[in-house]
């Protein structure tokens, strides 16, 4: 288990103050100035040491992503975009940094932008987190007036600022170029790439976008070195994580932990267990709506980090971790994800605005067992020709969930059609 | 106004001219201040949302082009984006809005009985408004609560670990001129552990921080 000192969010549930003052009598602004002037390179260079990888789902390594920013401004503004859409079904990890743990958060966007030569941020908040962007706000006007930003951000000499910029209710947001598109006042529908958002980002500016937990934990990261965070973990998967525990646990709640940690000593120690004991386990989501389930069998040995995760064809995703027991209605639940899907494709890309809506339908139908046997392939299939066919990652998202039922769960599946065949056959006799 | 004219009819008869507050317009030029100079489209989910509030939570034809103007925006472009984000409104809504998540986590959790009890206890089904006019009820899609699951949003709130009994209670409140709590229903700590932290025992005392 983590040990309380290499805890990062020391206020995760909002039990202390979320001000500055509280804020700084836990170590946040300590000296920000010193690491400061150990320049931009330095700051990149701890981070790639560090070995942090992004947050936010796809798990691109953070330091190498600076890196890809000019590093002379051709007369552009470089920009830092945070990403704080949460709203990956099962993730809720944001939310407690947004709203307890602020000022982590806008010491972050400071030095990342020191380091991307970004004199502004900009920090994208979920509309509905309406509550969350109230702390946020109130916490960037106190760095304001502190002097920990602005003209002179810290008396070092570096202009910075932050604007907080709040959405209004759509999934596809957390998307970095949707991001970007509704940040700039229009629908939210994913860009092209290339060019990618380094090149030509925040209004056709060096941009890079980053998940809010990614930004929070660097100034922990630069002051205690990036070695103490590589140590923590494994190799290519290190660190500290905030993991959310949902579901059929008897305990739900957000736990930062270290990475690598066993899925099932994540449930039993912080979520006190599966409802009903270990045995009665059906499946997990390990991280976030999108990544494909995994059966019990899997769950008693899996590490939850990046590699382990992806070795059981799943993912770490946003380390949101969906527990369902025995009694889940497993087709009803993914069903009820490819609906989510459905809703929230932005329609720009034909395979993704059509394929979602159909996968939907068909998911229905499979869960009262209304299908022919062939139909499961045929959904497979269909899935695949969604995955990997469209602008941004949604359409691979909506396939994945139905993917990794039909890996796991086809018997279910093909007993639901038998089910529905013979009560249809019984009723023609009767 | 380069935009076409012709918009949504939903409630155009009964909505009467738009224009800020005082007190809003300052808030306008405040959130277009947030973008660069020629970039004010940004502020344009910023104006909306601002129209809204202004206008018992939703967008009449004459807000929208209000903001259009306001912004030198096409009235189209505009329109895509109210009609795009979920949380404009075009028609009129209740001065409660109720959205109840019933996204796998909450489903998984007993969003059933959570929106049973909504449907119960104010008499309405989903996207209807009661018709004294103090409620309407929605079905959302994942708000970011999921460990707190089954939760509702109510407005600017959410008031989660719910159950049928507890939302009952809540939405009893409320149609009684009460403002009930928001967060937990149970009375945890944020997204802690309800049976107490299971992490961060230690560190009650302040966290060192050693140089560098």
């Amino acid at each position: 288990m983590l040990d309380d000192k290499d805890r990062i969010f020391t206020n995760l549930y909002g039990a202390k103050d979320w001000r500055l003052k509280g804020a700084r009598s836990r170590g946040d602004w300590d000296k920000p100035g010193d690491l400061m002037a150990k320049g931009g390179d330095w700051i990149i260079e701890e981070v790639k040491k560090s070995g942090l990888r992004g947050r936010g789902g796809a798990g691109f390594p953070t330091g190498l992503k600076w890196s890809f920013m000019p590093k002379e401004s051709d007369g552009r503004p470089h920009y830092l975009v945070v990403n704080a859409d949460e709203g990956e079904p099962g993730t809720c990890k944001d939310r407690d940094v947004l709203r307890n743990e602020p000022h982590k958060l806008i010491e972050g966007c400071l030095l990342a932008s020191l380091a991307m030569n970004a004199h502004l941020a900009y920090i994208y908040i979920r509309g509905e987190f309406h509550r969350e962007a109230e702390h946020l706000e109130a916490a960037v006007e106190e760095a304001r007036e502190a002097g920990l930003i602005g003209k002179d951000a810290c008396g070092s000499g570096f202009e910075f600022d932050i604007r907080v910029h709040r959405g209004a209710g759509a999934y596809i947001c957390g998307e970095e170029t949707a991001l970007l598109e509704s940040l700039e006042g229009r629908k939210g529908m994913p860009r092209l790439k290339p060019p990618f958002p380094a090149g030509a980002g925040l209004y056709g500016c060096p941009t890079t976008v980053n998940n809010v937990e990614s930004i929070a934990a660097v100034p922990d990261i630069l002051r205690r070195g990036g070695s103490w965070f590589s140590a923590l973990g494994r190799p290519n998967n290190t660190g500290t994580k905030i993991f959310c525990i949902s579901g059929h646990v008897n305990d739900p709640c957000n736990v930062e932990e270290e990475m690598g940690i066993p899925l099932k000593e994540l449930i039993d120690r912080h979520a006190g267990g599966v409802r009903g004991g270990w045995d009665n386990l059906l499946a997990v989501i390990p991280g976030g709506s999108s990544v494909p389930l995994i059966p019990k069998s899997i769950c008693d040995s899996v590490l939850m980090d990046f590699d382990s995760l992806l070795e059981v064809k799943s993912g770490l995703g946003t380390a949101a971790v969906i527990v369902m027991d025995k009694s889940t209605d497993i087709v009803a639940a993914i069903a009820r994800l490819s609906k989510f899907y459905k809703h929230e494709s932005c329609g720009q890309c034909t395979p993704c605005r059509e394929g979602t809506g159909w996968m939907w339908r068909v998911m229905e139908r499979m869960v009262t067992g209304n299908a022919g046997i062939k139909e499961i392939d045929m959904l497979l299939e269909v899935s695949r020709e969604i995955e990997g066919h469209t602008i941004c990652a949604l359409g691979d998202a909506a396939a994945w969930p139905v993917q990794g039922l039909i890996r796991h769960f086809r018997p279910e599946l093909e007993r639901r059609i038998e089910a529905y065949k013979a009560a249809q056959a019984g009723t023609r006799a009767a | 106004m380069s935009g076409p004219t012709n918009p949504p009819a939903n409630g155009a008869d009964e909505a009467g001219p738009f224009a800020f507050t005082k007190a809003n317009l300052a808030l306008a030029d405040e959130i277009i201040g947030r973008y660069p100079e020629d970039r004010e489209a940004s502020a344009v989910m910023g104006l909306l949302d601002l129209a809204q509030r202004q206008n018992d939570g939703w967008l009449p034809p004459p807000a929208v082009a209000y903001v259009a103007e306001y912004l030198h925006m096409p009235q189209i472009r505009v329109y895509e984006v109210v009609t795009f984000y979920s949380m404009f409104n075009l028609k009129p809504v209740g001065r409660n809005q109720v959205r109840v998540c019933t996204t796998t986590p909450c489903w998984l959790r007993g969003s059933a009985a959570v929106l049973d009890a909504c449907r119960e206890t104010l008499g309405i089904d989903l996207n209807e408004t009661t018709e004294d006019g103090e409620f309407t009820l929605t079905e959302v899609e994942c708000l970011g609560a999921c460990v707190n699951a089954p939760m509702i949003q109510i407005n600017d709130d959410y008031f989660e670990d719910l159950d049928g009994a507890r939302t009952k209670a809540l939405l009893d409140l409320l149609k009684k001129g009460d403002k009930p709590k928001p967060g937990s229903q149970t009375g945890r700590q944020c997204s802690a552990p309800l049976k107490g932290f299971a992490t961060m025992i230690s560190s009650a005392k302040t966290k060192g921080t050693e140089g560098d």
